[in-house]
């Protein structure tokens, strides 16, 4: 997994609550059997006028212009500013790698959901939970400010915005570890092997229906 | 010792470890695999040179890709690659599994309780968000994402906190005709589909004591959409009954010594919930959802709802994209909308009581002039055969429907079931997000016996009526 240090990265806002993975990265995009290509089908039924297929060319496809990422001045973002509740749905991890591979690497909202959350951690990709008003704020300025961009320091756990004012954030002390290191999970899990190894003993024991 | 909820029992005994910072590894029991969100997972183990870390807690099974009509062409190249791919590496790793002409075949969660290859008392996951459906058993089971099922296939445990606990009680009994899923559509218009976030849900009260065990897998099935990562009810009788004698169950002492540990899968008396939700049944009614999120919910009784009574302006927003997508005007009444299509299925809704509750709907009668495709799509191959022993096929198919094959079908529509651009559905899966069951396709998510007499009268009825 790719670590995460610091980002200073141009900010686009999805102004809607309950973003679900469903449209983050529609079904037919499932089918593949990869980890790659996905980032041009990222939002595919708001951002393109005709239904995105597998494999296609996205290069001639007609944009919804209006569609935020289709704006000139949200162009190669890397933070996406989100509402309440984004990412929820569906489990596919797809959709963090539809984000990832378009060029997001920080996501900010008021809550994610779930699974959605822990496939971020899995993959590099920093989601900061702020508290709603923050959030709005966050919302007013982006629309205000053409270029508005926030730098992100994980180590610190700060969001520096263009004028120089700093904001604290939250975040798990071991998945602030592992995203700072780029540490891979199973590596880690692995090395408690004996542990694990402990466990099913005595639960054998405990409930050999389990181990028939 | 200090009274445990039943999510705070079936944590501990899958404690391996706990670091003290409130990173906790968990043992999981059994893993299901599909072939949507495998691939990735055997692929990154190969890479890493790493091996399978209890081959007999897996079992695999297609489902998501799965053509419906005929069994033997999978037009879709691209689906066809999926499906083989998932073929290729369970033979390859000999992980236990079912195969797309086995009889057994089915949707992940309705295959998992049916052959009692989940068990309660087990830790399950399943790299899909419905995985919550074995709740039912009494089970802690959730869904994972795809570098999660490559951890459990590596290491057979998942790095995991805690999450709150959440009580839903439904007191009284629900009235007649209104069903699990009407109750779950009601819970979630209450919480909203983030009201979950952060909890695992277990389902108490006289409601759920009186609810089959088809029935409760419904509720937990929907737990997700409450934004929850579990859904669960305590074991009782009638769970033990339900195991009983599935191909996977434990049997002789083996069973005797299971069912005595499974009689303490239930809260204790005085045990304490982070957030507590009381619900009067008699307040439930025939649910129909009006917008693109299950939270956007009303009773068929009621009115498309108006966005300018909404004070919160993100709601309202919401509400009215939601409507745009939908084709709704506001105060329109339920009853007055025309659906296009039917579809009875996916893990929400295809097992047979369902089918049954279906079919009594439409019995004798013809669907609608209107209606262009009617589809039912049996949960598994043995929800199927058990229909056809009980000529629910023939009801079906007399009045117009579709009998097809198992699979997902058009719950997301992966294979070649799904809406056309501006089509209305009348659906009993549980998405109802824009695109979900085709582009440009628009959902309302309703009971079996709701969706099948709307198939019948071509819009929704309150089926109440229909006695
Ligand atoms: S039926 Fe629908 S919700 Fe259930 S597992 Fe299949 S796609 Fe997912």
């Amino acid at each position: 997994m790719q670590a995460f240090t610091t980002l200073v990265g141009l900010v686009a806002p999805i102004d809607r609550p309950n973003v679900d993975t469903d449209a983050i990265i529609p079904k037919q995009f499932l089918k593949s059997i990869h980890r790659r290509g996905f980032g041009q089908f990222l939002f595919d039924e708001w951002r393109y006028q005709d239904v995105g297929e597998p494999g296609q060319e996205c290069a001639e496809r007609p944009l919804v212009t209006d569609f935020v990422l289709n704006l000139p001045r949200y162009q190669s973002a890397e933070v996406l500013l989100a509402r309440k509740n984004f990412g929820c749905g569906s489990s596919r991890e797809h959709a963090v790698w539809a984000l990832r591979e378009y060029g997001f690497r920080c996501l900010i909202a008021p809550s994610f959901a779930d699974i959605f959350f822990s496939n971020c951690g899995k993959n590099g990709v920093l989601a900061i939970q702020l508290p709603e008003e923050t959030v709005d704020d966050l919302f007013a300025r982006v629309f205000a400010h053409e270029g508005y961009q926030l730098s992100i320091d994980l180590a610190a756990q700060t969001l520096v915005q263009p004028d120089g004012e700093a904001m604290e954030f939250t975040i798990d002390p071991a998945l602030k570890h592992r995203l700072l290191n780029g540490l891979d999970d199973i590596a880690l899990t692995l090395q408690n092997s004996a542990a694990i190894k402990d466990y099913e003993a005595q639960r054998a024991r405990q409930a050999p229906w389990l181990f028939s | 010792m200090t009274a445990r909820t039943l999510y705070d029992k079936l944590w501990d005994d899958h404690l391996v470890q706990d670091t003290g910072d409130g990173n906790c590894l968990i043992y999981i029991d059994k893993h299901i695999i599909h072939e949507v969100t495998s691939p990735q997972a055997f692929e990154g183990l190969r890479l890493a040179g790493r091996q399978p870390w209890r081959l007999s807690a897996n079992i695999a099974v297609p489902d998501h890709n799965v053509p419906t009509r005929d069994r033997a062409v999978i037009g879709d190249p691209v689906s066809k690659l999926q499906l083989q791919t998932l073929d290729k590496n369970v033979k390859h790793w000999r992980i236990p599994h079912i195969e797309l002409h086995d009889e057994r075949q089915g949707i992940v969660h309705v295959m998992g309780p049916e052959q009692g290859a989940c068990l309660p008392g087990m830790t399950i996951v399943c790299g899909d968000s419905h995985t919550t459906t074995n709740g039912a058993l009494g089970a802690l089971a959730f869904g994972i994402g795809t570098s999660e099922v490559e951890h459990v296939l590596a290491t057979q445990t998942l790095p995991l906190q805690k999450a709150r606990n959440m009580l839903v009680k439904v007191n009284q009994r629900l009235a007649e005709h209104v069903s699990a899923k009407d109750l779950i559509l009601h819970i979630i218009g209450k919480t909203g589909t983030a009201g979950g976030t952060g909890f695992v849900i277990e389902f108490a009260g006289d409601a759920i004591t009186a609810l089959s065990m088809e029935a409760r897998m419904t509720l937990c099935n929907m737990a997700i959409e409450a934004g929850a990562r579990s859904g669960m009810v305590a074991v009782d009788e009638k769970t033990i009954e339900y195991v009983k004698g599935r191909p996977f169950a434990p049997t002789g002492d083996l069973w005797e010594q299971a069912v005595a540990c499974w009689r303490t899968l239930h809260s204790d008396p005085d045990a304490r919930f982070d957030a507590v939700l009381e619900i009067d049944a008699a307040d439930v009614a025939p649910a129909v959802t009006w917008g693109t999120s299950p939270e956007m919910v009303v009773p068929v009784t009621g009115v498309v709802p108006d966005p300018e009574k909404e004070a919160d302006p993100v709601k309202r927003e919401g509400m009215q994209q939601a409507l745009a997508y939908m084709d709704l005007q506001p105060g329109t009444a339920i009853t007055d909308i025309k659906v296009d299509k039917v579809f009875i299925g996916s893990c929400t809704n295809s097992r047979i009581e369902d089918l049954r509750a279906a079919a009594e709907r439409v019995a004798g009668r013809k669907i609608a002039a209107n209606i262009t495709e009617a589809l039912i799509v049996p949960g598994s191959g043995v929800v199927k055969k058990q229909a056809e022993q009980e000529g629910l096929d023939t009801l079906f198919l007399e009045a117009g429907f579709e009998w097809r094959e198992p699979g997902c079908s058009m719950c997301l529509g992966m294979n070649e079931d799904r809406l056309n651009q501006g089509e209305r559905c009348a659906s009993t899966s549980n998405r109802n997000f824009e695109g979900r069951q085709g582009p440009g396709g628009r959902t309302h998510l309703v009971s079996p016996a709701m969706a099948a007499a709307a198939a019948v009268a071509g819009h929704f009825v309150d089926i109440r009526e229909q006695g």
